[in-house]
């Protein structure tokens, strides 16, 4: 009888003990110095992945035959501002991808010119952070490319993108570092599986930065800016969902 | 032993093994309850390389009966759904259980821990014997007169599963969920048969996991909760009074 007492008491008392463990995760994560530790796990994540392995790896590619039926869109499906519609109306003939920040030579490059470049063509998987993974095939120039012919300068760290979207009123943007911008997976996508990009998936150019989960890979990419320092940038941290929901500035894991 | 009633207690488990234990099991609460909150963002899983919402999943959040979504609600760290915080839980403390088991499995080859207590015999995996440990079980006896502090071939084979498989098949499909380790590591995706199988496997092995604690905790309860309790923690164990009277 007493046993079954105790049995009874350990398992209340267990049950209350989880309950207050789980309790306690929310307030060490509502605790500033105790966020400070369980955010350190991003750059624990990023040295050791940059450290182990290699930097350049590229992602896995795949056979059209391993392709998605159907690429699912997510996040914004469009942008739906006067200014994008009416690019939109006209077919992106007014729209020009501005290059500027710490470079030589800032630019101005309209669509035409964007598919005249020597482009890479790709079949990889994009991850998105929720959990779900796509197989498309992505064309367009290498990210790095333009910034070599931008001339980036030596002090330049992060390379910024600012999108058509809006987020609570304010143009998206995510960032990535110069060991992705001159990766040779990382373009700026216009089309998607051999179609010219469509609305929903990012028109008229997006970054594809094969290494790293969705939303990093920016749609609507209207500006690019390479930058010293993330600090000047939203609220500093890099990106909309970093800067506003805590998500991981380095999404490769 | 000059008084014979006085309980024998003998020294059980090695510090590396105690740390390693409880390190581990606010680890996995952890890793289960964050787990969840990111299983949440997308609760369905697929086979294969590719797997979103237009694909066929085998399995679905609203297919599972509602007490256990009831109980997966009630474990989510943190509490309701916030993928990112749940995620920032799930990937630093993934570090710990990694390491932890890394340095635990060096620790146990160097301490003999494993060839000694782990070790499964050919003998023991006789059918006889297996029947006799689980007719054992069924009584509630669970460590040999002979041997009171030696693991029964049931209990081994739990935890050699749990160390050897469950963990290890948990951090490797983990990493396979890392675009960043895929471009690193490809046989990753290679072994597992594509991210989303990863994704499935993990899960599945989690289930198991879960399993493997309902059992353990049970089985501290019926064998003597402080004093195992006591000998993972101090790594004193009294020796059950029936188990040394059969002894004498």
């Amino acid at each position: 009888m007493s046993s079954l007492i105790t049995r009874r008491s350990l398992v209340m008392g267990a049950s209350i003990g989880a309950g207050a463990l789980l309790a306690g995760c929310d307030k060490i994560a509502a605790n500033p110095e105790a966020r400070k530790i369980l955010f350190m796990g991003e750059d624990m994540n990023r040295g050791l992945q940059r450290a182990l392995t290699n930097r350049n790896a590229l992602a896995p590619e795949f056979s059209p035959a391993q392709m998605s039926p159907i690429f699912r869109s997510n996040g914004t499906s469009n942008p739906g501002t006067a200014e994008y519609t009416a690019m939109v109306a006209n077919n992106f003939a007014d729209y020009r991808l501005k290059v500027g920040g710490l470079v030589d030579r800032p630019l101005s490059v309209s669509l035409p010119q964007l598919r005249q470049m020597p482009s890479r063509a790709q079949i990889t998987r994009h991850d998105c952070v929720e959990g779900w993974s796509a197989i498309g095939k992505w064309q367009g120039p290498k990210l790095g490319a333009l910034l070599t012919a931008a001339g980036l300068q030596k002090s330049a760290r992060y390379i910024v993108f600012t999108c058509a979207d809006l987020f609570g009123g304010a143009n998206y943007y995510e960032s990535v570092d110069l060991v992705d911008a001159f990766h040779p997976q990382t373009i700026l996508a216009w089309a998607l599986n051999d179609q010219v990009l469509d609305v929903a998936h990012g028109a008229p150019v997006r970054l594809r930065v094969e290494r790293q989960l969705g939303y990093k890979h920016a749609k609507y990419v209207m500006a690019i800016e390479a930058v010293a320092s993330l600090a000047g940038i939203g609220k500093g941290k890099g990106g909309y969902w970093e800067d506003n929901v805590d998500y991981d500035w380095y999404a490769g894991i | 032993m000059n008084d014979p009633t006085a309980p024998i207690v003998i020294k059980r488990h090695r510090m590396a093994t105690r740390v390693w234990h409880w390190v581990t099991v606010v680890t996995m609460f952890i890793m289960i309850g964050s787990g969840i909150g990111i299983l949440k963002a997308h609760p369905r899983l697929y086979w294969g390389r590719y797997g979103a919402n237009f694909d066929t999943a085998w399995t679905t959040l609203d297919q599972w009966p509602s007490w256990l979504v009831s109980l997966l609600n009630l474990l989510t760290i943190p509490a309701g759904y916030n993928l990112a915080l749940s995620r920032r839980w799930h990937l630093l403390f993934a570090l710990v259980l990694a390491f932890a088991l890394l340095g635990f499995m060096i620790v146990s080859l160097i301490n003999k821990h494993f060839q000694r207590d782990l070790r499964v015999r050919a003998a023991e995996l006789s059918p006889r014997e297996v029947v006799h440990d689980v007719k054992e079980h069924l009584a509630f006896r669970f460590h040999d007169p002979k041997k009171p502090g030696a693991y029964n071939i049931l209990q081994k084979l739990s935890y050699v599963v749990t160390i050897f498989v469950l963990i290890p098949v948990m951090i490797l499909t983990g990493l396979t969920m890392s675009p960043g380790m895929d471009a690193a590591w490809p046989w990753l995706l290679e072994v597992f048969g594509g991210r989303q199988s990863a994704r499935s496997i993990h899960f599945i092995a989690a289930t198991g996991l879960v399993l493997f604690i309902i059992a353990h905790l049970a089985l501290v309860i019926l064998a003597g909760t402080w004093n195992e309790v006591r000998s993972m923690s101090t790594g004193r164990w009294k020796v059950p009074a029936h188990t040394s009277e059969d002894v004498a």
